[in-house]
């Protein structure tokens, strides 16, 4: 077993090795503008990424002329959100979103609501992080333009019914965009059944390249339009200008196309390790607590609290583990995860979360070592507790008048 | 974020980690923190003739903040509550390399020692004015 163990694959994952075989060639002697018009350079390159746009289109059931490039996720919540506010300003000036999307989503939002007078919608999520679409139809006025739901949740794994709440964008014509960039690859993604009309994913989430990502334009029924957020050449239709990072392009559409091939055995084999990560921990741990919804969740993920034991100390205690704590004992405002705070999450359990994250290269020896690991932090840092103590000593943590800081 | 090695040290080696029973005459406890801030630290001192021979903590919080409350056991042990009382939150700062994000662990731990301090000075007051 190598150390240390990386369990922390919402946040990036490595290069699959064939993926980076198919990108090498792109960097050195095939590294021709897709733009060039006029030579064999530029037609090798421009071939390579038409080839990748069809392999990504395919993993999510769309037409390659619907794939936009970008720089990654975050550009392409930011070209949908804004592109799309900016194009259809005269229809109306209501957004619909989220309180759990990722910050991508919803500082986007805020910077509309700041800049450009928009109005924003947040709505709630239940308490194992799902969006109601009932919330969502209620929430739609005539002046609403978007609806801007994220496919899976980033710290919990919860998905959400993006089925249902396409069915209501399109029935009260309003346009869906979903984040999407936590569930494309992990679990099946079908633009047209799920009646999505812009989605965000990126590919250093499914084993490829950082810097490049898409944003998924649907072309017909309805045909939607965005205003380009840079001015430059006109690429990807006009929507967005700049030369295309063919070698990313070429690695992006490599592990769409591993994905579209392996997602069911990989998805099968992720869940049973997670399955058994969970079982393994609190089979040996009392008061240990899922985060999110124990079905509608990806395969990949878990989320636990661990009471009376601060998350960042727990990390500190594994180290050989690369894992996410939703504690936030390093930002200023000491305020822990807004995910798990929305799901009603008490601040003391959000400090005491971890997540884990499983991926490609994962083994079950990795797994058993983490449980072990796992079970000992705990149990060493509870002796350390005086929570635990109190706890044990009978005294009802929340009657204690503490004294916040 | 990198821990410095006095913290790392503290965390995997903790000094005096363990409580005193509350209610002993000689002992003082400091409760500070809140659960909810994600960080609560319990300080304990044992004192004789006006001087700490002991000193014992627990804590819930970050690497940090264990690493502050076990380095006030180590500096409270020996001192008198005068000496005690003179602990600022800025030395355990530069002993342990704290980063500005983490200077919070380091109050809480001074915060600590005021709290055990006025804790035993309240039981010896009460003390005096029963037998009194």
């Amino acid at each position: 077993m190598k150390f240390p163990i990386y369990l922390d694959n919402h946040a990036t994952t490595p290069v699959d090795r064939r993926v980076l075989d198919a990108m090498l060639p792109y960097f050195t002697e095939k590294f021709g503008n897709a733009a060039s018009r006029n030579h064999s350079f530029g037609w090798e390159a421009e071939e390579a990424v038409e080839n990748a746009r069809k392999q990504i289109a395919k993993l999510i059931h769309a037409d390659p002329k619907e794939i936009v490039f970008t720089s990654g996720a975050t550009e392409s919540d930011n070209l949908a959100l804004k592109g799309v506010v900016e194009m259809y300003h005269e229809k109306g000036d209501h957004i619909i979103t989220s309180s759990t999307e990722h910050r991508a989503v919803l500082d986007t939002a805020k910077a509309l609501e700041a800049k450009r007078g928009v109005k924003v919608t947040y709505l709630p999520v239940d308490k194992q992080g799902l969006v109601n679409p009932d919330d969502v139809r209620n929430a739609i006025t005539d002046k609403t333009i978007l609806i801007s739901i994220m496919l899976a949740n980033n710290e919990i794994g919860t998905i959400n019914p993006i089925k249902e709440i396409g069915k209501i964008a399109k029935e009260k014509g309003v346009l869906f965009h979903c984040d999407a960039t936590q569930g494309v690859g992990k679990i099946p993604v079908d633009v047209q059944e799920m009646g999505i009309d812009l989605m965000s994913f990126s590919a250093h989430k499914i084993y490829g390249p950082k810097g490049v990502g898409a944003l998924y334009v649907r072309k017909k029924a309805p045909r939607v339009r965005i205003a380009a957020q840079m001015d430059g050449g006109g690429h990807e239709r006009g929507m967005r200008s700049g030369t295309l990072p063919v070698p990313l392009i070429v690695g992006f559409g490599k592990a769409c196309e591993l994905c579209e091939q392996e997602m069911a055995a990989e998805a099968s084999r992720l869940a049973t390790l997670r399955d058994r990560l969970y079982s393994g921990i609190v089979n040996a741990l009392e008061d240990v607590y899922l985060n999110g919804h124990p079905t509608q969740r990806l395969p990949h993920n878990l989320n636990l609290s661990f009471a009376y034991v601060e998350g960042e100390s727990l990390l500190m205690g594994m180290k050989e583990i690369a894992l996410s704590s939703g504690s936030a004992c390093t930002s200023a405002t000491l305020e822990p995860s807004y995910v798990l705070r929305a799901l009603g999450v008490g601040a003391d359990l959000a400090h005491s979360s971890i997540r884990f994250g499983l991926g490609r290269f994962n083994t079950e020896e990795e797994i058993e070592y983490t449980i072990k690991r796992v079970i000992e932090v705990v149990n060493k840092l509870r002796e350390m507790s005086p929570l635990y103590e109190m706890a044990k000593e009978g005294v009802d943590l929340k009657s204690v008048q503490w004294a916040v800081h | 974020m990198a821990y410095s090695e006095k913290v790392v040290d503290h965390f995997n080696n903790p000094r005096n980690m363990g409580s005193f029973p509350k209610t002993d005459p000689d002992v003082g406890t400091g409760i500070v923190g809140a659960p909810e801030c994600g960080d609560v630290m319990k300080l304990q001192i044992k004192v004789q003739n006006d001087t700490i021979v002991d000193a014992k903590f627990k804590t819930f919080g970050c690497g940090s903040a264990i690493a502050s409350s076990s380095l006030a056991t180590e500096w409270l042990k020996g001192k008198t509550l005068e000496e005690a009382a003179k602990i600022k939150n800025t030395d355990i700062v530069q002993e342990l390399n704290l980063p500005p994000v983490k200077i919070h662990c380091s109050v809480l731990a001074e915060d600590a020692i005021k709290a055990a301090l006025a804790d035993y000075k309240k039981k010896t007051e009460g003390t005096s004015k029963t037998s009194a």
